[in-house]
């Protein structure tokens, strides 16, 4: 396939008009040395109708449509089609960086309502147009915390996703921050070693539900926090928070997640979308975008990015991060779903998801193979000790057209044994009853 | 771009509609209810969030009026110097969406997912020649996180030899990303100057060099467009200092098949998917930003990578990686477009690509420079740098007016005001997907408003017009800030 329109007669113009014989002329400046001098290695371009079958034919190569009880991080939720029909619209998805308003403002409002559905689902004063995934809004606001504490330490619970300490830590590397763990006690953060650690510390960072799907005690976790003037930041699941408190009224003071179950495919797990909200004192501190409405000199209403000041192409080495992009048309796909599914709609689609859990969660234990890992309250995700051979089961049922949760074993040698199911409104009872059944036959 | 009627504009989702109104009803319950407060304790949410009231074809007319609003590459000329807005095939949209590439989670199997993995692993070793580095990871999720994962690396390197260097070199022609970069990883920067040919000062360059020296970020051709035939001199400099040279790919389209980073002497470089392989830019994302490093970074990427072992595909922890940058492998679904735009244009396309999008962008400024002055008047890359000082001086016309303008005229304006080194920047950039009616269409635009600076600046100042809103006032949106809606019951209640 070609993309190019110029036509060689035109081309032979253009570079009349340049004043050089041929192209070769203007890549002049680079020296000989340099130059790659074979035919770069790459096959041939394909025809539309050759790469369509092979494309096809490799997203064949990967089993989808499975009956999927595996969660950590990205969940197999319902897209409704509206969603996919806005985001396929070129005006939003061909649009650059909203940087001139003028002509930008179908972005610009866009996010601006997503700014307001996220501080509507979190109770905070202010969101950002969203970074790139929950372990990123984690970590950038662990650095968000430093800045406004002037504190060097963050305490990060044991139950918070292993992938996102991960980040967290490996941020950590450039000296910014320094990260320590809190431990965890039957599945939950442990309170009392919470209250140690956090002193002098810049942020309390935990997760509700937790990776094991774990509610914490997040009102408490908060107190903590600011007990030792630190900063509390609290991950929440955004389909959760249609029936759990807002993070914000239980004290937190930035909240952040993964925004991929609004309306965005799991796609492998990327991209996904980090949700990052704040209360107002903290505005001027976020990171990434923001967008802010105004007037124009008509005293019409309009929208723009704002804050602008804390940004890379002004502050340059002062900026409050690197950041210079979100995740727009994530968070869009998020606006929309969360339009579509309204309030109502996603506490009914939370409380499906909750007894559905709960369902399998008991139906699973009835069949003498599992235990408990955790007594502490779960949601829509819970863990489980397995009897067997972990890594055997999860092969034996992808056999039978299932995801049969995930191995914890593979992020941490201390959880071996342990598997994370989670249950979405997608589940039917009688998937879980088949798929139940298929667990107890092994 | 028609002007609408006012009585719309701004009107907000959470202002249409009724309440109880919602188009996607939860699943009608199969299984026993859960009691909430065995769930939450007393965390049970006790106000529902105001999240909009709406019936699908409320939803659908709301985005199409907003989607009215929006300029994008589809609407028209999008010459944005250093970002690369080039015809996003639709291949790569249609590819993304197949059930076997957005059905998939992240921990299934590995045998379960042997395409996506295929996928990426020919991705890599495409990305591999392209820049000429062997190792490369798909992990980072834009251009930025690139830098901050290729900075990372060499962090990594240096501190396994025991060598504890903390400052990093940057020119001033950079990116804003790359000190903001450097900061972020705990260096300090030190700025080197321009020459007066636009490349980086030698000499200035020496005597930056130090044992302190972790690393050069450098884009080649830089962001004035212009190649810098010193090259192999400031690596080679770079090099016998003990410091690596990263590469800022940002400018990458303009190099393919014709010169690779790796060849040039460059340790790292990020790639911008979305810049350089037809990805959208979806209004600000998502984007992609792999790194490519030589062999004697590999082993410090960032898990995980794609590994081949004869029989199949798997994910690998490189032996001594820095960590992870993000959950997960990374935004497989950009990655499927950029796969799919590689295999469309196939390699001799990628130097087509390369090789137009260079013309095009001579033949711009072949055809501006008189009226326009072009500080650095060489041969340029894919875009080139203007002035419009001399409007400012003779006409107090400022670049941002000429930008404003250009809006009437259905064009997207340039980058202006970068890099920081000229004064009232006007940086272009084509890209090869224009066709040379579109090109002269633009020429003759540019003209036009040279020509009303002169005769009718008042014009250009109260510019633009014809847009759904004019220009807005930025100093307000600071100063008041509004950044969420709130039902009138409790606007403002923080202010």
């Amino acid at each position: 396939m070609r993309f190019v329109p110029v036509t060689c007669e035109q081309r032979e113009r253009m570079l009349a008009v340049i004043g050089v014989r041929s192209v070769d002329e203007l890549f002049a400046p680079i020296p000989a040395q340099a130059r790659l001098d074979r035919p770069i290695a790459l096959p041939d371009g394909l025809s539309e109708v050759e790469l369509a079958a092979e494309l096809e034919a490799l997203s064949n190569e990967n089993a989808s449509g499975l009956v999927s009880f595996a969660g950590a991080g990205c969940y197999d939720h319902y897209v409704p089609a509206i969603v996919d029909a806005v985001l396929s619209k070129p005006a939003f998805f061909t649009a650059y960086t909203p940087y001139q308003p003028e002509v930008s403002q179908g972005t610009l409002q866009a996010i601006y309502e997503y700014q307001s559905m996220v501080c509507a689902l979190t109770g905070m004063d202010v969101a950002n147009a969203s970074v790139y995934d929950g372990a990123t809004a984690l970590t950038e606001a662990a650095l968000m915390a430093a800045r406004v504490t002037k504190r060097h330490r963050v305490v990060v619970s044991e139950t918070v996703h292993p992938e996102w300490r991960e980040v967290l830590r490996t941020y950590a590397r450039g000296g910014t921050i320094e990260v320590v763990e809190a431990p965890a006690r039957d599945g939950v953060t442990d309170p009392d070693a919470l209250r140690e650690l956090a002193e002098g510390a810049a942020a309390v960072l935990v997760a509700s539900p937790n990776f094991f799907g774990c509610v914490e005690d997040v009102r408490l976790a908060c107190t903590r926090a600011h007990e030792a003037g630190a900063l509390a930041v609290v991950a929440a699941n955004p389909i959760m928070l249609g029936v759990m408190e807002a993070p914000g009224a239980l004290g937190a003071d930035i909240v952040v997640g993964e925004g991929q179950p609004l309306g965005n495919p799991m796609s492998f797990g990327g991209p996904g979308l980090g949700l990052f909200a704040a209360r107002s004192e903290f505005l001027r501190q976020m990171p990434g975008r923001i967008v802010g409405r105004t007037v124009d000199v008509e005293g019409r209403p309009g929208f723009v990015l704002t804050m602008q000041t804390r940004e890379q192409h002004i502050r340059r080495e002062k900026a409050t991060s690197n950041i210079c992009s979100n995740h727009s048309l994530n968070a869009l796909a998020a606006a929309v779903y969360l339009s579509a599914v309204g309030a109502r709609g996603l506490a009914g689609i939370a409380r499906a998801c909750i007894a559905k859990a709960h369902y399998l969660h008991d139906a699973l234990v009835a069949t003498g193979r599992f235990e408990r890992f955790s007594d502490a309250p779960f949601a829509h995700e819970f863990a489980l000790r397995y009897d067997g051979d972990v890594q055997a089961m999860r092969e034996a049922l992808l056999d039978r057209g299932y995801v049969a949760g995930v191995d914890a074993g593979g992020f941490d040698d201390r959880l071996a044994g342990v598997v994370i199911f989670a249950v979405t409104e997608k589940r039917t009872k009688a998937q879980i009853d088949a798929f139940v059944k298929e667990v107890a036959s092994l | 771009m028609s002007v609408r009627s006012d009585r719309d504009l701004g009107r907000l989702i959470f202002e249409t509609g009724a309440p109880e109104s919602a188009c996607v009803l939860p699943p009608q319950p199969d299984v026993p209810e859960t009691d909430l407060a065995s769930v939450f304790g007393d965390a049970v949410r006790a106000d529902a969030p105001h999240l909009p009231h709406v019936t699908e074809v409320e939803i659908a007319r709301h985005y199409e009026r907003l989607a009215g609003l929006n300029f994008g590459v589809d609407s028209g000329f999008y010459p944005l110097g250093s970002c690369t807005m080039k015809y996003n095939p639709r291949i790569g949209e249609r590819a993304c969406r197949l059930d076997g590439f957005a059905g998939i989670h992240p921990y299934q199997p590995a045998r379960s997912v042997q395409g996506a993995l295929r996928l990426m692993h020919d991705l890599q070793e495409a990305l591999a020649e392209i820049s000429g580095l062997p190792a490369v990871t798909l992990q980072p999720a834009a251009g930025a996180h690139g830098e901050l994962t290729g900075l990372m690396v060499i962090r990594a390197y240096h501190e396994s030899r025991g060598d504890a260097r903390r400052r990093v070199l940057v020119p001033d022609s950079a990116h804003g990303t790359n000190p903001a970069t450097v900061a972020m990883c705990g260096y300090e920067v030190t700025q080197v100057p321009s020459d007066e040919r636009g490349g980086v000062d030698v000499d200035a360059l020496k005597s930056a060099l130090g044992p302190d020296v972790a690393a050069i970020m450098l884009t080649n051709p830089n962001t004035l467009g212009l190649f810098d035939e010193n090259i192999l001199e400031i690596t080679r400099l770079v090099h016998e200092a003990g410091a690596l040279a990263y590469y800022d790919g940002a400018n990458l389209n303009a190099i393919m098949g014709k010169v690779r980073p790796g060849d040039m002497g460059f340790d790292a470089v990020h790639i911008n998917l979305h810049k350089t392989f037809g990805t959208p830019h979806g209004g600000g994302g998502p984007g992609a930003g792999p790194v490519c490093v030589s062999a004697a970074l590999a082993e410090f990427l960032p898990t995980p990578v794609v590994v081949a072992d004869g029989s199949g595909y798997a994910l690998a922890r490189p032996a001594r990686s820095i960590g992870r940058m993000r959950s997960f492998a990374g935004n497989f679904g950009v990655l499927v477009r950029a796969y799919a735009y590689i295999r469309a244009v196939g390699g001799d396309g990628l130097v087509e690509v390369s090789e137009q999008a260079v013309v095009s962008a001579n033949y711009l400024m072949a055809r501006l420079k008189d009226v326009f002055d072009v500080p650095y008047e060489r041969s340029c890359m894919h875009e080139f740098v203007a002035s419009g000082a001399r409007f400012r001086k003779s006409y107090g016309v400022r670049t941002l007016d000429i930008a404003k303008r250009l809006l009437d005229f259905g064009v997207h304006p340039p980058t202006v005001y970068f890099p920081l080194i000229v004064d009232e920047a006007i940086m272009i950039e084509p890209t090869e997907t224009e066709s040379l009616e579109t090109l002269d269409a633009f020429v003759e635009a540019m003209l036009a408003i040279a020509t009303e600076a002169e005769q009718d600046p008042e014009r250009l100042h109260g510019a633009p017009y014809t847009t759904p809103v004019r220009r807005l006032d930025e100093a307000r949106a600071v100063k008041e800030p509004d950044v969420a809606w709130r039902p009138a019951s409790e606007a403002r209640a923080d202010a």
